[in-house]
């Protein structure tokens, strides 16, 4: 085998190493509008992008615009993100729901700040976490990511990427002010170490193209606009042509087909790391920079010879209900620890049934979860 | 000439795999400015592929589904924007967005005026009926004071927006009206607008008799062109005459006309500069 190049090291803000995983997936496109604890995407993205060929960085006039020119870039072709935070995510709902809907990728960055309202700007929360799953209306399928450190935040940027692409769905990518603003040592893989997607496109003639048809992966081909292959794009329930229909068949088959090529891949989508799970008692249940907290109370606790496990959610969303069923196979108390009033130990919960008992620990003060907060709960077992 | 008929021209640019007939009221005027469209494009000589038009959402915004291009019917409101990143996208597209009087003054005002300022290369064609047509007849920022809708009890007390006003003020490189009567002359300034660099805005007066005119004493949608025959005249008459004789008269023509570069040209210009600076080795 050849040897592996050794790869570059930088010291990254969690939002720099976002910057950094999207340009390795290929992302040309930004469009934004500033606020913290997100602007730094945007403003590094503002540097980098134009030095790509055909890099596009583009300021909006609100997150609703910028929302509407990702998804324009997108049915063109280009692979586009975008980056907010709590009020900028509100903005951005009723268009996320046009990209579930007219089946166009994009990564939607949301770094939570305190709400509601404009909150607490510059305090970490996690008080996002429903709204990345129902914000918008209807019923639809989404996915939803995490990451607990700036490593992560490449990763999961480009995890974001290819599952957005394969997908054709809008994928979110929920962070906390602390990973966002932590400053840590990462490698940036060389081009070519990971796998980068993207999407299908058509390969019949246009005459026989049909944009939304029915495939094995549930995912239709998708040509960029100006390509030969014209057809209608709606946030309306559309037939197999993309038309506005209203046929209970054509309206059924539709929304079945947008959650099935989601739910036929949940063991691709759903990531998650474990610590020490495999023997434990006790399992702590976390994300973002919680996780962190919580992975070095669950060490503590070993020392303490309690066997107690860490199950990380790199997804929360289709929640990982298998994997939190393989916890539960041993572990006999549940500990939650988030900051927000229970939001995923809601999921915990309905996943549980009763079997085990769910301890939650709830920060909504604008402060983090420390170790200590997570030990003593798992210390009264 | 090339021989056609407008309806064989028309015919030409009509989906074959959509199922007609459509959505509109008989004798609505969002149908005429459809027609115009197509034949200003026509006339552009511009490939089909090459054009994407953007909707916004109301009985405009239906419009889109009907016509042999690439077409995306997006949000209430939100066509520019969609729109924006099309073109920035892909500078070769010809965009050219489709919105309600309601859509592009209310909803997405703040779009119109910051596409306008930016001067992103995009067509806005504003399909004013001074009301909301598709929700059943409410007032629209371009509804003038005084007239009856189904949301002003007393009849619109504010005044109405004066799209070109509005345009001009922002910075659009272009900006015309014409009327849905007066065809030829839309057409000339449709096609006009869509072959200019820079953010165009043309605004079409086109009657909703369903909505506007039942409650406004034009029951039919002849009494609604007899209005438009009456009340518009070319803006070059219109400033001529004193303004006590201007109260009811709309002036019709080209009220702004300036070339400047769109925002995509500068970009890629400004790109290409800076990538070659960065490939000798600067910074
Ligand atoms: C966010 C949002 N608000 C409201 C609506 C409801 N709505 C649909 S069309 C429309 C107004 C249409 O009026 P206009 O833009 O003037 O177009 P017209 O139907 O008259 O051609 C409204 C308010 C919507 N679809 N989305
Ligand atoms: S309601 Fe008015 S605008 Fe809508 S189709 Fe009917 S006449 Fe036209």
């Amino acid at each position: 085998m050849a040897r592996r190049k050794k790869r570059k090291e930088i010291f990254a803000l969690g939002n720099e190493a976002v910057v950094e995983g999207a340009l390795l997936a290929g992302c040309t496109f930004f469009g934004g509008y500033p606020i913290t604890p997100s602007s730094e995407i945007m403003e590094i993205m503002a540097a980098r992008l134009p030095k790509i060929e055909d890099g596009v960085f583009i300021q909006l006039e609100d997150e609703i615009a910028s929302m509407g020119a990702v998804i324009g870039a997108s049915l063109a072709g280009r692979k586009v993100l975008t980056a907010t935070s709590g009020p900028g995510f509100s903005l951005k709902q009723e268009n996320l729901g046009y990209a579930i809907m007219a089946e166009t990728p994009l990564v939607l960055v949301n770094v939570m700040r305190g709400g509601p309202s404009t909150g607490l700007p510059t305090c970490p929360a996690q008080g996002d976490v429903q709204q990345a799953r129902w914000g918008t209306h209807g019923d639809h399928p989404i996915i939803v990511l995490s990451a607990s450190n700036v490593q992560e935040c490449l990763d999961m940027t480009v995890t974001a990427f290819n599952m957005a692409e394969k997908y054709r769905t809008p994928v979110i990518l929920l962070l906390d002010e602390v990973t966002a603003h932590t400053r840590e040592k990462i490698e940036i893989p060389n081009s070519g170490e990971y796998e980068v997607f993207s999407r299908t496109v058509p390969s019949m003639p246009p005459e026989w193209y049909k944009p939304y048809e029915e495939t094995v992966r549930g995912v239709p081909p998708m040509p960029p606009l100006g390509s030969g292959y014209r057809f209608h794009t709606t946030g309306l329930t559309h037939d197999r042509n993309g038309f506005p229909t209203q046929r209970p068949e054509e309206v059924e088959e539709l929304v079945e087909r947008l959650h099935r090529k989601i739910d036929q891949f949940f063991y691709d989508i759903q990531l998650v790391d474990t610590v020490m799970t495999e023997d434990a008692d006790i399992v702590v249940i976390a994300y973002g920079s919680v996780a962190r907290s919580a992975e070095l109370a669950v060490q503590q606790a070993r020392e303490n010879g309690i066997k107690a496990g860490l199950l990380k959610l790199k997804t929360l969303f289709p929640y990982p209900r298998r994997q939190q069923e393989k916890v539960m196979a041993t572990a006999k108390t549940l500990v939650v620890p988030e900051m927000n009033m229970g939001q995923i130990s809601r999921e915990v919960k309905r996943v549980n049934t009763g079997r085990a008992s769910v301890r939650t620990i709830n920060r909504i003060d604008g402060q983090i979860v420390t170790p200590s907060e997570i030990l003593k709960v798992i210390m009264q077992g | 000439m090339n021989g056609f008929t407008g309806n064989e021209i028309i015919h030409q640019y009509l989906r074959h795999n959509k199922k007609f007939p459509h959505v509109l009221c008989p004798g609505c005027g969002h149908g005429i400015v459809l027609g115009t469209l197509i034949r200003s494009i026509h006339s552009l000589e511009l490939p089909k592929d090459d054009v994407v038009i953007v909707a916004g959402i109301g009985c405009s915004g239906r419009l889109a589904v009907y016509v042999d291009f690439n077409t995306v019917h997006t949000t209430h409101g939100r066509a520019l924007t969609f729109a924006t990143g099309i073109k920035m996208a892909n500078p070769k597209l010809k965009v050219i967005a489709i919105m309600g009087d309601g859509d592009a003054l209310s909803i997405g005002g703040n779009h119109l005026i910051h596409a306008a300022r930016r001067n992103i290369g995009i067509t806005a064609l504003i399909l004013n009926n001074s009301i909301y047509g598709m929700t059943g007849g409410q007032s629209s920022p371009a509804t003038p004071e005084g007239a009856m809708t189904m949301t002003n009890p007393f009849g619109q007390l504010d005044k109405a927006f004066d799209t070109v006003e509005l345009a001009r003020g922002a910075g659009a490189n272009y900006v015309a009206r014409g009327t849905v009567f007066h065809v030829k002359k839309l057409e000339k300034v449709l096609t006009d607008a869509i072959g200019r660099p820079g953010f165009s805005i043309v605004e079409a007066i086109t009657p909703c008799h369903t909505q506007f005119g039942r409650k406004n004493k034009y029951k039919t949608p002849v009494d609604m062109y007899k209005w438009l025959k009456s009340s518009a005249m070319d803006v070059e008459r219109y400033n001529e005459l004193p303004e006590d004789k201007r109260a009811g008269r709309m002036p019709i023509g080209v009220f702004v006309q300036r070339d400047r570069e769109g925002f995509e040209e500068l970009y890629y210009q400004r790109q290409a500069k800076f990538l070659e600076k960065v490939a000798k080795g600067g910074k």
